[in-house]
């Protein structure tokens, strides 16, 4: 079954005087995502939009946009399931724009990686299961695919632009949940300030987007219960 | 204008890898991509680092190489590689028998083997299936296919390798017989511009045909697509094979809380309209669910089709026949100077194919400078875009 949907896509070149929505039909089925649909517009109907796809299924993060005002990852979106005559398409809020569907992850990249979460982790499927000779235990990536969605669906980080945001204070909790090589005490110092775990004004939108079940908000007030803990510990002299 | 000593077109892991080898032999190297970078082959392979096992058989060459480069690239990727090592599961007789080849292969081409009883496998992997017989362990690993290549692009910027996305290449310039350098258009801006380089590399990929076709000379590539599909929920930690010969649905690779399966193969024309054959996505299920049963309960996440760089004659039909080794063509037999292909391999082997071609390339320029990149520890993913 196909069906003839009109997406109505974000655009903006550099240079141009303000970004516009241009209009494009593209035969769906039932197979059919937003993201192959924007291919097909690539390769069909504009070469010149711009977007950013690697692994086609939610592991690698690079697809993020908002569709229908909702921010997906448009590998999984399937269009006929959403529903609407018209599907529009635009890119992740707070995060800066470089051209149509494209922006700028330097930012988030920056802070994520401030937290020094290792990205290997132990694996927790198969608890059961002992591992083959030859290997301690089994290992497996962490969950965060640093797709940026939680970012730009967080009312604060509309408001503060030097807010650490949920991808990045998600990593911090994992640093100190499981500090593999590390203690977990640089992550908490850098988390404990009026940009960082405090601002947080518990909206939830974060977790409510993300595609790889991270909870960041879950993460964020893990953070402040740790360190009201550790800040309580100290009031009565105990040195953790 | 700036000029370059090499310019690599195709932002990929063979793309990157060479930039990589490249900038760390002391050369002026810039990149060129349409899209983002792994936005056509690279990013969308199931994520296994090959031990070799599934070519022992068949395709001792290919073997070899895998095996080698697995070794390798766990020296200079830390932290890159979920290291939990892969089963080939026998399910039937016919698989058991088989057996008996790929232990034998395995052995001619240096891959590790373990046989383990089905009692031993059914503790390590609980989900295999009730009709296991026996399982070989091979020292496979899992890869985030992204991630892993941006290390190479990483590394390479930080060591002054230039990357412009969203920039694709119109046509080749050409002075007489000598390929001089590139006309791009930058998606971000519109705007038309030419690069110039002493050396120009086609690592397109399923597109080298196309690069090779602005220069007039024949790169005998066929894009050779697959479909995988993704489920939710890990069902294996390690990396589960069927023990036959290579053939559709026959792996499954646990990344992150996914399983991945594939895949399948047939031959396209053009490598931007691959589809997704509906039936394609059910083999997956009725194969994968062979292993392991709980695939068929599984969730569904994503089914998506990813197209090989295969080496052939622009005429086979279903791509299992092409030998999965590369091919680096300097085109001077034809003709042209200057100008480079470096196709066909997988990702496993994309440190070796650049190194190949660095070989190559360096050879072309008359620099003298040994290739670094079996030793140098690579930066992490994160720092192609902090870098």
């Amino acid at each position: 079954m196909t069906k003839e949907i009109t997406f109505k896509v974000f655009r903006y070149k550099q240079g141009d005087p303000a970004p516009h929505y241009d209009r494009f039909t593209v035969p769906c089925d039932e197979n059919t995502t937003v993201l192959i649909a924007m291919q097909d517009i690539r390769r069909d109907q504009d070469p010149t939009l711009m977007l950013r796809h690697s692994c086609h299924h939610a592991s690698c993060g690079t697809c993020g946009m908002r569709i229908n005002g909702k921010e997906e990852l448009s590998c999984v979106v399937k269009v006929l399931d959403l529903g609407t005559p018209t599907v529009t398409v635009e890119p992740l809020e707070n995060l800066p724009l470089i051209s149509d569907l494209v922006v700028d992850m330097t930012g988030f990249y920056q802070r994520y990686t401030a937290a020094r979460m290792p990205y290997i982790r132990q694996s927790e499927f198969n608890p059961g299961a002992e591992p083959p000779e030859g290997i301690d235990r089994y290992t497996r990536y962490e969950n965060c695919i640093e797709c940026g969605l939680c970012l730009s669906a967080c009312p604060v980080a509309g408001s503060d632009a030097e807010y650490l945001g949920p991808a990045a204070m998600a990593a911090a909790w994992r640093a100190v949940e499981e500090p593999r090589n590390g203690d977990g005490k640089h992550a908490l110092n850098w988390v404990d300030n009026e940009h960082g775990c405090w601002r947080c004004h518990i909206a939830f939108e974060c977790s409510e987007v993300c595609p790889s079940n991270v909870d960041p908000a879950a993460g964020i007030m893990n953070l402040r219960r740790k360190l009201t803990g550790s800040s309580l510990l100290r009031l009565f002299g105990i040195k953790r | 204008m700036k000029s370059y000593h090499a310019l690599i077109i195709g932002g990929g892991g063979t793309g990157g890898a060479l930039a990589h080898d490249l900038a760390l032999r002391g050369l002026k190297v810039t990149l060129v991509e349409r899209g983002e970078v792994t936005s056509g082959t690279t990013g969308r392979h199931h994520g296994l680092l090959h031990s070799g096992g599934r070519y022992a058989v068949k395709d001792k060459e290919s073997a070899v190489e895998c095996i080698e480069e697995n070794l390798i690239l766990r020296k200079v990727m830390p932290g890159t590689f979920e290291e939990n090592d892969g089963l080939f599961v026998a399910i039937t007789e016919e698989d058991v028998e088989y057996s008996r080849l790929f232990i034998e292969g395995c052995t001619d081409c240096g891959i590790p083997t373990h046989q383990l009883t089905r009692e031993q496998a059914l503790a390590i992997e609980p989900n295999l299936s009730p009709n296991l017989i026996l399982a070989v362990q091979i020292p496979d690993a899992t890869m985030d296919a992204m991630r892993m290549a941006l290390r190479f692009f990483a590394t390479a910027k930080h060591n002054g390798a230039e990357f412009k996305t969203y920039t694709e290449v119109l046509d080749v310039e050409k002075t007489g017989g000598t390929v001089t350098g590139v006309r791009v258009v930058d998606h971000r801006s519109g705007k038309e511009s030419v690069i110039n380089a002493d050396i120009v590399i086609n690592a397109a990929g399923p597109w080298s045909g196309k690069v090779a076709d602005m220069v007039g000379v024949e790169v005998p590539i066929r894009p050779s697509p697959g479909v995988m599909l993704a489920l939710e929920g890990r069902l294996c930690n390690m990396v589960i094979n069927r023990m036959t010969p290579s053939g559709d649905g026959d792996i499954v690779v646990p990344q992150r809380g996914l399983s991945v399966i594939g895949t399948s193969s047939w031959v396209v024309d053009d490598p931007d309209n691959l589809g997704l054959p509906s039936d394609h996505i059910e083999k997956m299920y009725a194969e994968g669910e062979k292993m392991i049963p709980a695939v068929r309960k599984a969730p569904f996440r994503a089914a998506w089709s990813a197209a090989r760089p295969l080496i052939g004659p622009r005429g086979a039909d279903t791509g299992r026949e092409l030998s999965r080794t590369f091919k680096c063509f300097d085109h001077v037999d034809e003709g042209v100077e200057g100008f480079v292909t470096i196709t066909g391999g997988k990702a496993t082997t994309a440190r070796g194919m650049a190194e190949a071609t660095a070989n190559v390339v360096c050879q072309k320029l008359g620099v003298d400078a040994p290739c670094r990149t079996r030793e140098v520890v690579m930066l992490p993913h994160t720092a192609y875009f902090t870098g």
